[in-house]
């Protein structure tokens, strides 16, 4: 029984065949009382609890999921990671996400393949790559790798577009981050959940939280499926049902659950070897390791908790697919998935102290938490850790709308995704 | 989905637009206390379960009513007069 993963380990199991791999993370029975709860074992959580036990040296620690680890949006994305950020609240934060992404394999002992294959964004007018270039000078000042890219340039990469001279969305160029990239998302759950337990983290599967144990303003303890475990303090993050956890607790925010989908097509040869997503639409692609094409695009664009997709966003979809790349009409979709996320006003999302005392708010992630995992994680638990949000994540607050620090990278205004 | 139109009967959900919940009450025009305004503009309950919503037939009619749904499973309730 090998603990720790390398390539002896690997010889050692591949000779001896009846050798046992020990399980990945413990299955402990729940203790009455932790330090701290964390309330939904996705990326988030399970982030943040590796990391109050390794940069914090806080142990004591559950992770209650009210599923299995890796069912909700770790496990749904389309796995794309990037730091091209240009708001002063966001780029340090998603730099230091991509940081950790470039080591986390080896800190996690568990291959989560990071591929940084590079994410190329295509202009689909010369107005957008003055935006582009803005935001590419910008993305540089904060020393984030960023490339503009002639259309010539970006023909040599991705010859396999429409170049045609009748092209519906002729492409002006791009800009790049060559050190964006795809992540194994099911990996980053795992990987975390193993780092997580081997620090003594428990680990919850199956256990739902019901309500919270309030007193004097205080929150003292969780109530669960498997009954009360008290706690310390308590961290929220739970994706696409932070309302709906938080109602619990007293709280109101400004979030509304939406259904994103994504959609894989049957298998084909090695052809897209980047990231690519499109200006002229909400769209992005790449490909798998197994050969299907993976599209992403927009919500579906009502408020539901029910992970089933509408028809007519995969129609928009294989539109925008066959638009920017026309010679793959033929292939079939073969499955399509929901994931239920929160949307925020101005798309920026949550890592806070709430009004409740000891209960800490993660969540708001719109169409960017993936990238944000371990970020997310480290800065979450400084903040659980020392009652206090870590610097990184100082305009990531609740107040921010009544302040009018509103964290809008885009410049579009509030709840954009509903006009 | 398909969505009761008051008007055009039932149609797929790709020709409306929707306009969020229906139940939050306006501020009293003039009312000058910015929390209120807060508050009534970016806080929502969102539940999961009964929600009563503003939908347009903005490929249709054009006509916005209010539409009983249930978020947890859009089982459709029907129009709110
Ligand atoms: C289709 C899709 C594509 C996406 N693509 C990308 C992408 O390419 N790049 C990117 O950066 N982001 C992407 N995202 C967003 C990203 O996946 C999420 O923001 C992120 O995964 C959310 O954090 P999480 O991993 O902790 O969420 P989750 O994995 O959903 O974890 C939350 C957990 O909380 C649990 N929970 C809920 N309620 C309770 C309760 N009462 N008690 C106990 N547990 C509870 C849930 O079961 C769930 O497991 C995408 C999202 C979707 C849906
Ligand atoms: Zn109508």
């Amino acid at each position: 029984m090998s603990k720790h993963y390398s390539a002896l380990a690997l010889a050692r199991h591949a000779l001896d065949p009846d050798l046992p791999w020990p399980r990945a993370w413990e299955k402990p029975t729940p203790k009455s009382s932790y330090d701290v709860v964390i309330v939904g074992g996705g990326g988030h959580g399970l982030a943040t609890a590796y990391y109050l036990a390794k940069n914090h040296g806080i142990t004591n620690v559950a992770v209650i999921e009210r599923n299995y680890i890796g069912s909700g949006n770790v496990g749904r994305n389309t796995t794309l990671i990037r730091s091209n950020y240009m708001m002063g609240g966001n780029t340090a934060f998603f730099e230091h996400s991509l940081k950790l992404w470039e080591g986390l394999s080896h800190d996690l002992n568990f291959n989560c393949m990071v591929s940084q294959r590079g994410q190329i964004v295509l202009a689909v007018s010369p107005v957008q790559m003055d935006v582009f270039a803005r935001r590419g000078n910008i993305m540089r000042l904060n020393g984030i790798d960023a490339e503009l890219l002639d259309p010539g340039e970006v023909r040599k990469l991705l010859p396999y577009l429409d170049w045609s001279k009748d092209a519906r969305w002729p492409i002006h160029g791009a800009i790049m981050q060559p050190r964006a990239g795809t992540v194994r998302h099911d990996a980053v759950a795992w990987g975390y959940a193993r780092a997580a337990s081997a620090l003594g983290v428990h680990i919850i599967e199956n256990c739902e939280v019901t309500g919270f144990v309030i007193d004097d303003g205080k929150v003292s303890g969780v109530e669960t499926s498997q009954g009360r475990i008290n706690a310390g303090k308590v961290g929220i993050a739970v994706a696409g049902h932070t309302s709906h956890v938080a109602k619990m607790a007293g709280l109101r925010l400004p979030i509304e659950s939406h259904i994103l989908q994504a959609f894989v097509t049957e298998p084909i040869k090695p052809i897209v070897d980047h990231v690519v997503s499109w200006g002229a639409e909400l769209f992005y692609l790449s490909q798998s390791d197994k050969g299907g094409l993976v599209f992403g695009a927009h919500i579906d664009g009502f408020n539901t908790y029910t992970q089933r997709g509408q028809f007519n966003r995969i129609q928009t979809v294989a539109e925008c697919a066959v638009s920017l790349m026309p010679f793959i009409s033929r292939l079939r979709l073969l499955r399509h998935w929901g994931g239920i996320q929160d949307m925020t006003p101005d798309g920026s999302p949550f890592i806070c102290r709430t009004e409740v005392k000891n209960l800490y708010l993660n969540g708001g992630w719109c169409y960017q938490g993936f990238k944000a995992t371990p970020a997310s994680g480290w800065t979450f638990s400084h903040t659980i850790a020392n009652d206090q949000e870590h610097e990184l994540v100082r305009d990531f607050g609740l107040d921010r709308f009544e302040k009018g620090r509103e964290l809008d990278e885009f410049g579009l205004g509030n709840w954009t995704y509903k006009q | 989905m398909m969505i009761p139109c008051p008007y055009c009967g039932d149609r797929d959900v790709s020709e409306f637009r929707y306009g969020g919940d229906a139940t939050k009450q306006r501020p009293q025009h003039g009312t000058g206390d910015l929390k209120t305004w807060h508050d009534y503009y970016f806080l929502f309950d969102n539940p999961k379960g009964p929600h009563t919503e503003y939908w347009q037939h903005v490929l249709g009619c054009r006509r916005w009513f209010k539409l009983a749904r249930n978020t947890a499973t859009n089982e459709i309730g029907g129009v709110v007069s």
